[in-house]
């Protein structure tokens, strides 16, 4: 870790022209457009900043950091350093490891708080003092969304990190940002069938979902999913998103009639919405003459090592997982375990990908103006970078791939395996329309360059 | 002069020269050097520090004046941006009808919550105030998502229904926010040298709008008003026993208060269209009486330095990295230098709330009274050695200022 | 009715953590007349007495097994704790299962200690100081604890489990005349409530029947002329505080296995934890309790779906707007007494 990166990039508006003169010069138009190339933050000199916006404080503080990890694994891969990682897996030939367009790749931090105000203010604090070109990041979809809406009217792209919201790239998209990690759709989507499989088409639901706006779009997905393969659903029960002790909406589960349970919970609130749960012997109840299931729809590395034993024998979806078999993966895992001791989570991998996603896009379209890289990015297809073939939807800049079902191990062999990959579900079964209802009632807007 | 005395109109001068040159100010180091880490003078920054200080300075009207120290000041914060951003989805995008907006909504809430929570005194009257405010939080997240737009925070869409204006640009953009015209993000960037200097209009609003708010509160702090408010503070039992109602006064103060509170979360949303509802969550209300407090509650200026004080941390501190400390402390030799890089990155980047509590426990322990008369104090013994006189009576008496 | 029979008992569980922690912070607050924002950052460290004993009962040696790989190819390392290794595999097992109970014994002298320590090195030079400048120092530490905890642990939550003889469910429901399996309730809340209810005992009783307690009370009712007998109630406040601190951690340990602890969960009871001490009245032991088991079981029935349909996120606020009618009806809350803290 010592010298492989210098210091944070120096800022590039216009200093490279006006050093060493003795009369002041004066430009004029808004900071956005500071530089003179037509677009925001246009990189001068031989160095490109990125900006990386991830939680560093508060509750996703761990998964912030496992985040930013990824990230200087992904700047030192571009810069031709370390084993080059997933570079020499993914389908575009394009990065060579001499920075991107032959610019040698900086990167400032920030720390979103998982608070919408103090990520914008982060992100724009790279934008204004850094010249940050990119920013990417981030561990709630509310942050996402609100960092996605700055970078679009700052005219940066904005390349998110976890987020998991039908609304970021639904209602609340735009023409700069793009989103490689899954949404709640297509957990709905995959794990429905995994769901009848496993435990057949006359079940009551009873669901608990956090009392925000990724836990209403979750609740509605599955909910959807679940009912068309003939779930009935007994109740959603909206939970504020401060609750520790969910033990008194659990209690009422237990006489409901329902016999599985779905926790539309994410984070902290889902170990101890979990723990709660398993405390009041839902995992040995017996209803209508079947076992009682738990569902969590959204699974994470981090909430599995939270939850402990709990989760044995728990289904969830995931993006991605580092005991997949491809050979992006396994390259993913050998350079990242072999630098850190452990192996990624799957907010390390999405931010890994959308850093060489975005470095790709940069080199295809020769260019770092924002609307140049858009368009680079959109209907693309590429392979190689864990999820096997996966598109850059030209019509909401979502990410179409294979999403994974998986379930909590009942004996892990060590604490890395507490998950174990149930079924990898094709795209093709959750691939949804532009149009779909639950993504309806916003527009791309037109990309925007700043200058 | 303006109706001060010399010395506060002084320290209004000095305020104001303080605010203009700002972006000078804080931008003391070259843009290439490795020290431009801690330049502060980019826009977003500079806004902010002016605009919590007009936070800060209407907290201090009412706790530095009548004592009562209100934990849930936030929520004016918050229906102030609130107020704002709807006015620019359904009004225009000029910021002055949504700063007007954002006062007055935020003085109606103030007074319905201070009628209320002024029927009781001391940590009775704070936990009332908080518990208000964190209804409004938990409402604003939750049920009232609508209004709100929930964890998201409201923001400005491609198909709000301006009634003056566009809604969207004809590039396809969303308006941006201005003053009858001039936009609010709008930057000259001056290069002196390897120095880049930022002057942001928003900025500059804010700024004066500061100065014309530090100005109202010296003439309160100053007026028959103001010293009512401190005779409430001093002993309200002694003023009932004399058969005053102290309570429309403290009334008064809390409404003002709550729409300076108001007017910087109007400002807060002119310069960056996004209310979240955080903004009224405890701990932002808790960050205000920290600024007041670490400033130095009572004193015109205090609260203004505590603003600034916490915001910098937040902003420069918490972006310092690993690779900008290997950057700082590449001149050591390679063992010196991780040493150092391990110990100093334990209090930046993730750390930075550790420095930031430490820092408090230091500042509010050798200094107390805070910043302000911390540094007051230093400078009267610096003046003691020098003159080698006994301690200037007029410092003494007033360690307001 | 076996609905409202459950929610009482999540109200009597909830209200017990209320209470021990409203209980710690009432001693401080309303007998040194601290405002102590660092007594959420107590609770917090009490739970991670609980996990750091677990991860010391943990401590292992490694052996390779070249028959299995780890997730980079390597061969596995296999774990054993030494705990199982000493005193054989059933023994060792059962000391690591019962880590958290253990940790009751662990913390207290923890406890005490880190409160004498703020005491005697922080808090004692505040006494005279403004609240404001309590709050400030208080948060300030809170915040510094709190990163240390998170510096050495991480943010996430961490698993700490009860015995596994008290993880099962009581069938409470069987014992007055409900079906089986009706009204059922885990054992260790069920713990976590008779816990509660020998340590308040005790507090109480410690107050009410010993010499010291009788000062110190007298000390709360009036400190000036206490000093003035020659009483070194300082030093007994010391003690006090020690107590406080003791009750906030063993309500910590005993916490850790309902939710999984994590750095900030002391910031996340302390807002809470103000507003029942202050519900039940500054300067009022029995108010604090009172409140604590009021406001526990208020929020329960808030959370039960037949209210939540009628008044739409009343769970969201019922704390809060219960605190504000108390505080309208009843001007020092349930118990308060006059003068303490009015100012």
């Amino acid at each position: 870790m010592s010298n492989k990166f210098t210091r944070r990039g120096v800022l590039k508006t216009g200093a490279g022209a006006g050093a060493g003169l003795a009369l002041p010069t004066i430009f004029t138009g808004n900071v956005w457009a500071a530089a003179h190339s037509g677009y925001t933050n246009a990189p001068q000199g031989s160095s490109v900043t990125l900006g990386f916006n991830v939680p560093q404080t508060g509750p996703y503080a761990d998964e912030g950091a496992d985040e930013l990890r990824a990230f200087q694994l992904a700047v030192e891969h571009l810069n031709g350093e370390g084993d080059g990682g997933m570079i020499s897996t993914f389908s575009s030939k394009t990065l060579q490891g001499n920075g991107i367009m032959g610019k040698k790749v900086e990167f400032v931090t920030g720390d979103t708080q998982t608070k919408s105000d103090a990520a914008r203010a982060s992100a724009k604090s790279m934008i204004e003092k850094d010249g940050a070109i990119m920013i990417s990041g981030g561990s709630s979809s509310g942050v996402a969304v609100a960092v996605q809406g700055l970078c679009q009217e700052a005219g940066v792209i904005f390349m998110a990190g976890l987020t998991h919201s039908n609304d970021t790239t639904g209602k609340d998209k735009k023409a700069n940002g793009f989103r490689h990690f899954f949404n709640a759709y297509m957990s709905g989507a995959a794990l429905a069938p995994v769901l009848e499989k496993l435990y057949g088409k006359d079940r009551a639901a009873y669901h608990l979902t956090a009392d925000y706006t990724w836990g209403w779009t979750q609740q509605e997905s599955i909910q959807a999913a679940t009912e068309a393969i003939g779930w009935k659903t007994i109740n959603n029960v909206l939970t504020p998103l401060a609750q520790t002790d969910f033990s008194s909406y659990i209690a009422p589960v237990l006489n409901s009639g329902a016999d599985v349970l779905v926790l539309n919970h994410y984070g902290g609130n889902m170990v101890n919405s979990l723990t709660n749960a398993v405390q009041f012997g839902l995992r040995e109840k017996q209803v209508n003459g079947k076992n009682f299931e738990i569902v969590v729809p959204l699974y994470s590395e981090l909430m599995a090592k939270g939850a402990g034993k709990n989760i044995a024998g728990i289904v969830g979806s995931q993006n991605w997982d580092w005991k997949l078999e491809d050979e992006g993966t396994k390259a993913f895992v050998q350079s990242f375990g072999t630098k850190y001791g452990f192996p990624p989570s799957q907010a390390a991998q999405t931010c890994y990908a959308q850093t060489l996603l975005y470095a790709d896009a940069v080199e295809r379209a020769k260019s770092f103006n924002p609307c140049a890289v858009a368009e680079a990015l959109e209907g693309y297809e590429f392979d190689g970078l864990g999820n096997g073939k996966t598109l850059y939807r030209a019509e909401d800049h979502q990410c179409f791939k294979d999403v994974l079902v998986v379930r909590g191990a009942e004996n892990p062999q060590d604490e890395f395996h507490l998950v174990e990959i149930v079924e990898v579900t094709p795209v093709g079964q959750v691939t949804y329309a532009p149009d779909h209802p639950m993504f309806a009632g916003g527009a791309l807007g037109s990309c925007n360059p700043g200058a | 002069m303006l109706g001060l005395d010399k010395k506060d109109f002084t320290l209004l001068l000095v305020v104001a020269a303080l605010v203009l040159l700002a972006p000078f100010i804080l931008n003391p180091f070259p843009a290439d050097s490795a020290m431009a880490q801690f330049n502060a003078g980019y826009p977003d920054l500079m806004q902010r520090f002016v605009i919590f200080g007009i936070f800060a300075i209407g907290f201090n009207i009412l706790f530095g004046l009548t004592g009562y120290l209100s934990f849930g000041h936030a929520a004016f914060l918050g229906v102030g941006s609130y107020s704002a951003v709807w006015m620019f989805k359904l009004l225009s995008m000029n910021v002055i009808p949504a700063i007007i907006l954002a006062v007055i909504v935020s003085g109606v809430f103030a007074l319905v919550i201070g009628f209320v929570s002024l029927r009781r005194t001391g940590i009775y009257f704070s936990i009332l105030t908080l518990a208000f405010a964190q209804m409004s939080f938990n409402l604003a997240y939750s049920v009232l998502t609508p209004i709100t737009n929930g964890e998201t925070g409201l923001q400005i869409t491609l198909n709000d229904p301006r009634i003056l204006g566009v809604s969207a640009t004809a590039e396809g953009g969303i308006p941006v926010t201005n003053l009858f015209g001039l936009e609010m993000r709008g930057t000259e960037v001056l290069n002196i040298g390897p120095w880049a200097f930022q002057f942001n209009n928003g900025y500059y609003l804010c700024g004066v709008i500061m100065l014309i708010a530090f100005y109202i509160s010296i003439r309160i702090f100053r007026s028959p008003f103001g010293l009512m408010l401190r005779a409430i503070k001093a002993n309200k039992t002694r003023l009932n026993y004399t058969g005053l109602n102290t309570r429309p006064y403290a009334l008064a103060a809390f409404v003002i208060s709550g729409m300076y509170a108001g007017l910087a979360g109007g400002l807060l949303a002119s310069m960056d269209p996004l209310a979240g509802a955080e903004r009224m969550q405890w701990t932002a209300s808790g960050e205000v009486v920290l600024m007041t407090i670490l400033g130095g509650a009572g004193t015109l200026i205090g609260p203004v330095v505590g603003a600034g004080f916490i915001k910098y941390f937040e902003n420069i501190f918490s972006k310092i990295n690993e690779s900008v400390l290997h950057g700082w402390f590449s001149f050591l030799p390679e063992g010196m230098e991780n040493g150092v890089v391990w110990v100093t990155e334990h209090f930046v980047g993730p750390g930075w709330h550790l420095t930031l509590g430490l820092l408090f426990m230091l500042v509010v322990t050798f200094l107390p009274g805070g910043l302000v008369e911390g540094g007051q104090k230093l400078a009267g013994l610096f003046r003691r050695k020098s003159k080698s006189e006994a301690p200037d009576g007029a410092a003494q008496k007033h360690p307001a200022e | 009715m076996d609905a409202i029979i459950l929610q009482l008992l999540n109200g009597l569980d909830k209200g017990s953590a209320y209470a021990l922690i409203a209980l710690g912070l009432t001693l401080i607050f309303g007998t040194l007349g601290v405002v102590n924002f660092a007594h959420g950052a107590l609770f917090m460290i009490g739970a991670f007495c609980a996990v750091t004993l677990s991860k010391l009962f943990n401590i292992s040696y490694e052996t390779v097994d070249p028959t299995r790989k780890d997730f980079l190819g390597n061969p596995l390392k296999i774990k054993e704790p030494y705990l199982e290794h000493w005193f054989g595999h059933d023994l060792g097992a059962t000391l690591i299962d019962w880590a958290v109970p253990l940790a009751i014994l662990f913390s207290i002298p923890i406890m005490i200690a880190v409160g004498f320590i703020m005491e005697r090195g922080l808090i004692k030079h505040f006494y005279k100081r403004p609240h404001a400048d309590q709050i400030l120092v208080t948060f300030g530490l809170a915040i510094v604890l709190q990163e240390l905890i998170k510096h050495y642990y991480g943010a996430n939550p961490l698993p700490t489990p009860a015995p596994a003889a008290l993880t099962g469910s009581f069938d409470f429901g069987a014992l007055i005349g409900f079906d089986p399996n009706v009204v059922i309730y885990p054992y260790w809340r069920l713990v976590y409530f008779a816990f509660a209810a020998v340590v308040i005992g005790a507090v109480f009783a410690f107050l009410q029947f010993t010499t010291f307690g009788m000062v110190v009370r007298a000390g709360m009712a009036d400190r000036e002329t206490v000093g003035l007998l020659g009483i070194n109630i300082d030093k007994r406040f010391t003690i006090m505080f020690g107590i406080a601190a003791a009750v906030a951690g063993m309500a910590g340990v005993m916490y850790a296995p309902i939710n999984s602890p994590n750095y900030h969960m002391g910031m996340d009871f302390l807002v809470l934890s103000f507003v029942v001490v202050v519900v039940g009245g500054m300067g009022s032991l029995p108010g604090a309790v009172a409140a604590g088991f009021l406001l526990g079981i208020l929020e329960s029935f808030a959370s039960m779906n037949e209210i939540k349909s009628l008044l739409p996120g009343i769970d969201q606020i019922i704390i809060y707007l219960v605190a504000i009618i108390i505080l309208l009806t009843r001007p020092r809350g349930l118990m308060g007494r006059k003068g303490v803290m009015e100012e």
